[in-house]
């Protein structure tokens, strides 16, 4: 039912992918994120930055419900997903999270072999109708990853046994293979060394031509490398969201300026 | 000077050596506590410790030696003559070791000196109804050689505990002076006595090492005589169990083997699937209200002790099997069977199995659970594609662990099981397994020198080792597994 | 390069017929989880329900009460009220005794008694109510020649009858109970002659042969059990804390550290039985210990109970943050004296607990305890400690395997009384365990 092809959409940042509106999340009774508002763009990268505890992992979480699993965990208010509520009730969140990927803080491959660990997505959701084609679609995403040259004598070796930007980016692959149209990114690089790091942001860049990346980023020098756009949390508030450039260069909230200049953090 | 004056004579002794070791200390430094190197009160401490631990180990060492040196000595008194057709020197000297017994109740209660009791003859008075009077019941006459070993038993028995006692006092005063003259206001108590207690602590961590020592060196010792009597190799390849009461039995361990195995495969049949499962819902599924009250139910089962399974084995289990499955199906009619051990064996291990599965799925990351849920897996396939094949060496280390203890476990079988060896299919038929014939034949009334009675060590060994194999492999297994994740 | 996204923009809303499969078997997954727990609590209900069901029973009796007239002239033919002259009167004269009153009395009340001999009338009253009546006599010489009110055993079978146990049908295929006699029984009941009370001779009293199942009791049993536990907490509670403290803080990272670790740890793990060798060979035929004696048992269970109590206690040693331990070495206190003063003190509610918990276990054990001879039939309550520690005994647990080896089917509720005795010790002995851990547990 899914035919693995390449359909070109026009890239245009003007098309929205996800409309958060009125968002508030609590765990128990703290209350995390306070009336957040936001558009995501298609094919764009969007950065979330901010002070440890502001919020914005937790409000990545939201984007694909993630924080289903945290039973304290409360989220009010309407997150759209082309315009579709993903939390409306007829929603299946392991169907939304098929559509919208993610990549988690510390590199968390499998214990299994590199080869499964790509496979997975796709085999849990029925992706593919046979063995020649599974294989395609784990040398593709592999490649695209960046690591099939790596990794392509060893695809049956146990993927625990990468290095740590070898195995992010093998997570990569991962949460790519399952064919997602939005891709968050939690942190993706602080458990990296620069080098990784850099190969990481790389395929971060390349990710956008056919993706909406949502990246959480402890490091502004990292978003206004790889980010488009910026939004700024604080205190579970979302203080200021626009162009990239135009944060970094001008932001319009003393509080923004505070954090970038490094007086807050 | 019986044990226990001698015992508390020298713990007296140091509890003066405490009082007094405080008060020359303090004296020393002319009452004025800071001139010390150490509290006046270690220096009490270490003249107490040299008092009564040396003195105390020597007690101990001598009184489990005693016996022995004892028992060699006066064997060499009997003479052929003394030990009858069909007995054994093993006997004879048990008979010694009563009348030597029943002639210390007499000399308690009649008065009679030493004199007189050396006076005693076998052959002229009636010293078995004299005996038997201080309720010291003899089987038949008793031999003149065997009254005269029972007098030089008593006798040097007598001396051995004069002699220790003598040294044990000598050793506790010895301990006393010296530790005492040492006291000085320089002298380091506290060091002294902390390496002491130290020495205490290791003593005391020693003690499971012995304990495992002890455990080989009897089931070896036993287990080597019971083969000089019995061939190894029909011990092992002999397909039958016959133990007979006048010698000539069968004591082959396979049909013994077999019961015990295809018990404990019911058992693990009954308790793996149904603990791993109830570990996984409890861990993954659960609410908090569920995991409170239902996580305490089942512990319970691991808390309630093996009898009472064997009870309900007994009772409940056996018949309702019998009536409703066995019968109807022609499959048998014994209540006590394979079935009724294995399952209730299985509802023991249950507890067992879900909280050793339920640490090992705990130690699964949670960003392992993350990557699959963020993934869009659902938890039915996060738990048996992700978690599970991650926690596979934990959780047959765990499997191994519960396998060991159904190979081991001795009441539930015992009441439960049967007692006839038997090799067969039928679940339902009764068969025996290696700890009911360890019991069995331990408890029964056979002469302890016989083949008969000597076979429960190899069983016992061999059941050891059995366990002991699987719990090694099994601790490595998890050993492994845990490094992973640390 | 053929992949990228794919799936033909569809809605949130529809589930597709695969997630829908998916999502079946996500529930019969969820399902079988809560089939395993609920098998694992219904055993446990029906496990307990069968041995209260059982049990219960034992802790009440059937009673015959009658007034009885102790004549001199056959009790004490002296006629001096010398107690050791009395002595030579054995149950047998008694037992006359209790069956002229008995049949008196039937009479008395007239209450028909065609078809039963006077034989028959006696044998409802256990075998033990003679001996029940010549102690009350021996304790009290003076109660000769008076008429006092006995009240004594009834036989086991009419016992049986009155809980349901036995009944008409069984009655007639057993040759020590005819239905006449139940019949009997039962108008005498309904004269209030028999009724049926609780017995405390169940807890305090001692065993009973195989044909008086009415008058056995656990005393010995529980006393020796009690015995047993006294010796396993004075000996294993500062070996272990002894063991643990080393290993946890003094003992070097090297091989031999390492064999006892791994030694304690299979030790743990031997099975129990292989204990009673150990036992049998060492303590009993080398050391010359006396057989069936508490001592011996507790000596076992004290090397059974060590494992368990060295890892509990370097667990709650190991819990202690080193923090506390940097600041007492930081002002001078040695090694020894920041974990006797510091860390010991804070950690002792866990060892505590791991103690508790290791003596439930101890006292529960059976089959070490049936290889040194504790299976004995013994009557006599061990003396009081040190001496009573080397004399025979029974304990809770093989007394039930014990009741359970006789034939009389009376012996089953025995049995399982005595369970519930044993379970009302472990679960005493478990909430301790837990009313210390949830007071003193310390978040650090």
């Amino acid at each position: 039912m899914n035919d693995m092809t390449l359909t070109e959409k026009p890239v245009n940042a003007s098309d929205i992918k996800i409309t958060a509106r009125n968002v508030q999340v609590y765990y128990g009774t703290t209350h995390a994120i306070k009336d957040v508002d936001v558009d995501i763009p298609d094919r764009t990268v969007t950065a979330f930055i901010g002070p440890s505890g502001c919020g914005k992992s937790t409000f990545l979480r939201c984007l694909n419900r993630m924080n289903d699993t945290i039973s304290i965990c409360r989220v009010t208010g309407n997150i759209a997903l082309d315009g579709q509520d993903i939390y409306d009730k007829r929603v299946d969140p392991v169907q939304l999270r098929a559509k919208v990927g993610m990549v988690f803080q510390k590199p968390n491959p499998f214990p299994k072999s590199i080869y499964d660990n790509v496979a997975y997505g796709p085999k849990i959701h029925g992706m593919t109708r046979s063995r020649a084609e599974l294989d395609e679609v784990v040398e593709g995403c592999l490649r695209r990853a960046a690591l099939w040259n790596e990794v392509k004598d060893r695809l049956h070796a146990p993927g625990t046994g990468l290095s740590g930007g070898q195995q992010q980016r093998l997570c990569i692959a991962r949460a790519i293979a399952t064919s997602p149209e939005v891709l968050l990114m939690d942190e993706p690089c602080s458990a990296l060394d620069p080098i990784a790091t850099a190969q990481v942001e790389e395929l971060i860049d390349e990710l956008r031509s056919q993706f909406s990346v949502v990246i959480v980023t402890h490091s502004m020098q990292q978003a206004a490398r790889v980010s488009q756009r910026t939004a700024f949390f604080h205190l579970g508030n979302l203080v200021e969201y626009g162009e990239t450039g135009h944060i970094f260069t001008n932001p319009s909230d003393p509080r923004t300026e505070s954090y970038i200049t490094g007086r807050i953090g | 000077m019986s044990v226990g004056v001698l015992t508390l004579g020298i713990l007296a002794l140091a509890g003066a050596g405490f009082v007094l070791g405080r008060k020359r200390a303090l004296s020393s430094v002319s009452g004025d506590p800071r001139n010390l190197h150490s509290l006046p009160g270690y220096h009490g401490q270490s003249v107490a410790l040299f008092t009564a631990i040396p003195a105390l180990l020597v007690m101990l060492i001598w009184l489990l030696l005693q016996p022995l040196f004892l028992e060699q000595r006066i064997a060499t008194l009997l003479t052929p003559a003394d030990i009858p057709d069909g007995s054994s020197q093993a006997l004879v000297m048990s008979d010694v070791h009563r009348v030597a017994a029943g002639l210390d109740a007499l000399a308690a209660k009649d008065g009679l000196s030493e004199q007189d009791i050396d006076l005693l003859r076998a052959d002229l008075s009636d010293i078995r109804s004299r005996l038997a009077g201080v309720g010291v019941a003899v089987g038949d006459a008793i031999k003149p050689g065997v009254l005269t070993a029972a007098k030089a038993y008593r006798l040097q028995s007598a001396t051995g505990r004069l002699v220790m006692g003598a040294l044990a006092l000598l050793l506790a005063v010895t301990g006393f002076g010296w530790s005492m003259r040492r006291i000085t206001p320089e002298f380091r108590a506290r060091n002294v006595f902390e390496r002491f207690v130290v020495a205490l602590l290791i003593g005391a961590s020693m003690v499971a090492v012995l304990t495992t020592l002890g455990i080989l060196l009897s089931l070896v010792f036993e287990t080597r005589h019971f083969f000089q009597l019995y061939p190894a190799r029909d011990f092992f390849f002999s397909l039958t169990w016959n133990p007979q009461f006048r010698g000539g039995s069968d004591l082959g361990i396979i049909p013994l083997l077999w019961g015990t195995l295809y018990v404990s495969f019911i058992a693990l049949l009954v308790a793996v699937p149904l603990g791993l499962m109830a570990a996984i819902y409890l861990a993954e599924y659960a609410g908090k209200k569920t995991r409170t009250l239902a996580k305490p139910l089942i512990e319970v089962l691991a808390g309630i002790p093996t009898i009472v399974y064997g009870l309900f084995a007994l009772i409940t289990v056996g018949p309702a099997l019998r009536d409703w499955f066995a019968q109807p199906l022609g499959l048998g009619s014994s209540a006590s069977s394979v079935m009724t051990a294995g399952l209730v064996m299985g509802v023991m291990l249950i507890p067992f199995v879900s909280s050793l599965s339920d640490d090992i799925i705990n130690a699964v990351p949670q960003s392992m659970r993350d990557g699959s849920y963020g993934l869009g897996a659902t938890k039915s396939e996060t738990v048996k594609q992700v978690i599970l094949p991650a926690a596979l060496p934990g959780i047959v280390g765990a499997v191994l662990l519960a396998a060991s203890r159904a190979i081991g476990e001795t009441m539930i079988v015992v009441m439960g099981a049967g007692a006839a060896a038997r090799l067969d299919l039928n679940p339902f038929e009764a068969m025996t397994t290696v700890t009911v014939k360890i019991v069995s034949q331990l408890t029964g009334d056979t002469e302890f020198a016989s083949p008969e009675t000597l076979v429960a060590f190899a069983l016992g060994l061999t059941l050891f080792v059995l366990t002991l194999g699987l719990n090694v492999l099994a601790l490595y297994v998890v050993r492994k597994y845990r490094e992973q994740y640390e | 390069m053929t992949l990228s996204s794919t799936n033909p923009p569809k809605s949130l809303f529809a589930v597709d017929a695969r997630t829908r499969k998916r999502n079946a078997a996500e529930a019969r997954f969820r399902l079988y989880g809560l089939i395993a727990v609920g098998i694992g609590v219904l055993a446990l209900i029906v496990l307990l329900t069968s041995v209260l069901g059982n049990g219960l029973g034992a802790f009440r009796q059937t009673f015959l009460q009658l007034p009885i007239a102790l004549d001199a002239a056959k009790l004490d033919p002296s006629g001096n009220r010398d107690g050791e002259a009395m002595k030579k009167v054995t149950t047998i004269g008694y037992g006359k005794v209790i069956q002229t009153a008995l049949i008196a009395e039937i009479s008395q009340r007239g209450i028909a008694t065609e078809g039963v001999s006077a034989k028959d009338i006696f044998g409802l009253v256990s075998k033990e109510a003679p001996a029940q009546l010549r102690d009350q006599v021996l304790a009290n010489p003076g109660l000769i020649g008076q008429t006092i009110t006995f009240k004594g055993l009834a036989n086991g079978r009419v016992d049986g009858f009155f809980k349901g146990r036995v009944s008409m049908e069984s009655a007639a295929l057993d040759s020590n109970i005819s239905p006449a006699q139940l019949v009997l029984a039962q108008q005498m009941r309904d004269a209030g002659m028999i009724s049926v009370s609780f017995n405390p001779a169940f807890i305090f009293g001692s065993d009973a042969s195989e044909l008086r199942p009415e008058s056995a009791g656990l005393g010995v049993a529980i006393l020796g059990s009690a015995y047993m536990m006294l010796i396993v907490l004075a000996l294993a509670l500062p070996i272990g804390v002894a063991a643990s403290i080393y290993l946890e803080e003094f003992a070097p990272q090297n091989k031999w550290t390492d064999l006892i670790e791994v030694n304690i740890s299979n030790l743990a793990a031997v099975p129990s039985i292989v204990f009673g060798i150990l036992g049998l060979a060492v303590f009993i035929n080398f050391m010359g210990l006396p057989q069936s004696a508490p001592i011996v048992g507790g000596l076992v269970l004290t090397l059974m109970t060590l494992p368990t109590i060295i890892i509990s206690t370097r667990a709650s040693l190991k819990s202690v943050p080193p923090s506390i331990r940097d600041a007492a070495l930081g002002i001078g206190a040695s090694k020894l004296q920041s974990i006797f003063h510091h860390v010991l003190p804070l950690a002792m509610p866990g060892i505590l607990t791991g103690t508790i918990i290791g003596l439930a276990q101890a006292l529960g054990e059976t089959a070490p305890l049936l290889l040194i001879g504790m299976v004995a039939f013994v009557r006599e309550y061990p003396g009081a400690p040190p001496d009573g520690f080397f004399e025979p005994a029974s304990a809770l647990p093989v007394q039930v395997y014990n009741f359970t080896q006789r034939a009389d089917p009376a012996f089953v509720e025995r049995a399982s009384g005595a369970i519930i005795v044993l379970l009302v010790f472990l679960v005493v002995m478990n909430t301790i365990a837990i009313i210390l851990r949830r007071r003193f547990e310390r978040r650090w």
